[in-house]
């Protein structure tokens, strides 16, 4: 029942979020095949300017909230987040790179900065799948932790010396990229991220109940027949490569991952097989919602997402957290 | 590598230097020219002038004082001669050492360089500080210049002949219909997206709109603006100039980055063709080629007129 009103809120936002924008469009004409595509402007603006930013806020919003649960529940950190083992900084190391250094590379129509960012987050997620197998048996989750924490903070390094080779426009566009955007222009970029994604779910799959045995500790859970070892590696593969995805082809979103399997969690309890489907369904209707907010708020202008979703979520947040206490 | 390279930049600094400014400032007090404490300390003719900027750098050679500058900045490359002057770094990263090394008789900075201007009042070094927020403001500071280091014959002589220049271009189109354009600065390489192009403020959307364009986000009260792609559909522009900077771009590469724009296939521009690849550090410098820049724009958006 809760996972149908969540789904049935993800449905709404996906169906009535390409109608709402900066510009009013006729629903009428959008469907109108008499109009040639070429001289119709409002069947532009809902199938290349808005039905692929809202695909792609669906698609970024649930890898990062399912991301989030999965890391939280792997580290037994609750301030984990997609961010927090480097996967998210390789993946915004490899845009900054392919935007200084102009590279030219380009594979089945996907540009350099998405395609260099995603190769940067599978590099990252090398060293951290690296750290997690130097690790032994019974070694605290804080190994891994600390581990991709200092990652994430050589990478940042990095990330800062490859903005200091830049110049002053270089600069100004990474700095923008690393504000995060869903404004995709094209299904391009969105079919290559659901490669990566679907992979991910497939992980996520298998998840949901050793999750809540490993979350608790990882002796009680190999008492009860886990294979600790071999969850710890689906759920550390799947959650980057589903950050490596999102961030490759929205930027760095900052909160979703945070926040809303902490919300959820506030509603339907901690069961992972209630809090997996929900935080992937309530995390991509949260951001098509915050994406709407920020390409509406000041049109003709837009803010940068990332703005939108902490200055919505963390207030929200905040009083369901407190309501609750 | 980098077919943005990073010669071009200080221009480029300018530009987007600008676009912050006029982001917050949209109301503009009178430029000022020139620091009143170092121009008192100041009293003989400059013979060893560091120009930081490559639009004084230029304006310097164009009034005939080239042969006094002993350092420019990272970024300088017009006139050639300036490849063989010391750097000494660029607006954001000025090398201070070194400028004192040079032993200068005045140094020219940009009006935000407070912390390099603090370092040379407090080395007793004279400076020359400007600011440009629109295309009358090149000539003022050239004239301006000029005047502060004894040149002001050579100053206003390349000053009036840019003028005439300007004046020639504008005359050449104002009888023409100003097409609705689009004046983009940046955009993610192979894609339409994070493109950020010129609002109605700035030095480049005075001389697109005398080069007879109409800037398409001419009431947009900004020098830069990030546009989403509803954006540049619903502003339907019909031609599209879209700048790049430093060394050339490779034929093929200009034509793919071109055709990147047919995805929106409603756009006016788009449909008649009218998507222009300029490549040129003239449009990012506001110095002594500001009339070849112009020139360029009334070229590329009135051909007829020109042949």
């Amino acid at each position: 029942m809760t996972i149908a009103a969540f789904g049935a809120l993800a449905a709404l936002a996906l169906l009535l979020a390409p109608l709402v924008g900066s510009t009013r469009i006729h629903l009428g004409a959008v469907f109108d095949r008499s109009i040639p595509y070429a001289n119709n402007t409002d069947a532009q603006i809902f199938f290349v300017a808005r039905l692929p930013r809202v695909i792609a806020a669906a698609l970024v919003g649930s890898a990062l909230a399912l991301s989030g649960v999965v890391f939280q529940a792997l580290l037994r950190n609750p301030l984990a987040s997609p961010d927090t083992l480097g996967v998210s900084a390789g993946a915004s190391l490899g845009a900054i790179v392919a935007i200084t250094f102009d590279l030219d590379v380009s594979v089945g129509g996907i540009s350099a900065v998405p395609l260099v960012s995603f190769a940067g987050s599978l590099g990252a997620l090398a060293i951290v799948y690296g750290l997690s197998k130097a690790r032994r048996r019974g070694t605290s989750a804080l190994v891994l932790l600390l581990g991709g924490v200092t990652l994430h903070m050589v990478l940042s390094a990095v990330i800062s010396f490859v903005q200091y080779l830049a110049d002053f426009t270089q600069t100004f566009r990474n700095v923008r990229w690393l504000m995060g955007s869903l404004d995709v222009a094209s299904y391009t970029p969105i079919a290559g991220a659901l490669g990566p994604m679907a992979i991910a779910w497939v992980g996520f799959a298998t998840l949901p109940r050793v999750l809540d045995l490993v979350s608790v500790g990882t002796e009680s859970a190999a008492t009860r027949g886990v294979d600790v070892l071999r969850t710890e590696r689906i759920a550390l593969v799947s959650a980057s490569l589903a950050t490596g995805a999102a961030v490759s082809l929205a930027g760095p979103v900052s909160f979703v991952g945070i926040i809303v399997p902490h919300l959820v969690r506030l509603i339907v309890g901690s069961d992972h097989r209630l809090v997996l489907p929900a935080s992937a369904l309530f995390g991509g209707a949260f951001l098509i919602g915050c994406d709407l907010v920020a390409r509406t708020i000041i049109a003709p202008l837009e803010l940068p997402v990332g703005i939108v979703t902490a200055m919505i979520g963390g207030p929200v947040f905040l009083w369901l957290l407190f309501r609750k206490a | 590598m980098a077919a943005v390279s990073k010669s071009v930049i200080v221009g480029i600094c300018i530009l987007t230097l600008n676009a912050f400014v006029g982001a917050v400032t949209p109301v503009h007090p009178a430029p000022t020219h020139g620091s009143a404490p170092a121009m008192q300390r100041a009293t003989t003719t400059p013979q060893r002038i560091i120009s930081l900027i490559p639009a004084t750098t230029e304006m310097l050679f164009a009034m005939g004082a080239g042969d006094r500058l002993v350092g420019v900045g990272n970024y300088d490359r017009f006139p050639p001669e300036v490849g063989r002057l010391p750097r000494v770094g660029g607006l954001l990263d000025p090398d201070v050492e070194r400028v004192i090394s040079l032993k200068p008789d005045l140094v020219i900075v940009y009006a935000t360089q407070a912390d390099l201007k603090r370092q040379l009042e407090r080395a007793q070094i004279p400076i020359y500080d400007y600011v440009h927020r629109g295309l009358p403001d090149i000539l003022q500071t050239m004239r301006a210049l000029g005047d502060r280091i004894g040149m002001k014959a050579g100053a206003d002589a390349a000053a009036a002949t840019i003028q005439q220049q300007l004046d020639a271009t504008r005359a050449r189109v104002a009888s023409l219909p100003r097409p609705k354009t689009l004046l983009v600065f940046g955009r993610e390489q192979g894609t339409i997206r994070r493109v950020n192009a010129s609002g109605g403020l700035g030095f480049l959307h005075d001389v697109l709109e005398l080069a007879g364009g109409s800037d398409a986000l001419g009431d947009l009260r900004q020098q830069s603006v990030d546009m989403s792609t509803e954006m540049i559909i619903t502003r339907a522009p019909e031609a599209i100039i879209e700048l790049h900077y430093g060394d050339p771009l490779p034929p093929e590469r200009l034509e793919a980055e071109r055709r990147v724009w047919n995805a929106l296939a409603s756009v006016p521009a788009v449909k008649s063709g009218r998507v222009h690849l300029l490549v040129g550090d003239e449009f990012v410098v506001p110095g002594s080629r500001i009339a070849v820049a112009a020139d360029r724009f009334a070229r590329t958006l009135h051909p007829d007129a020109f042949r």
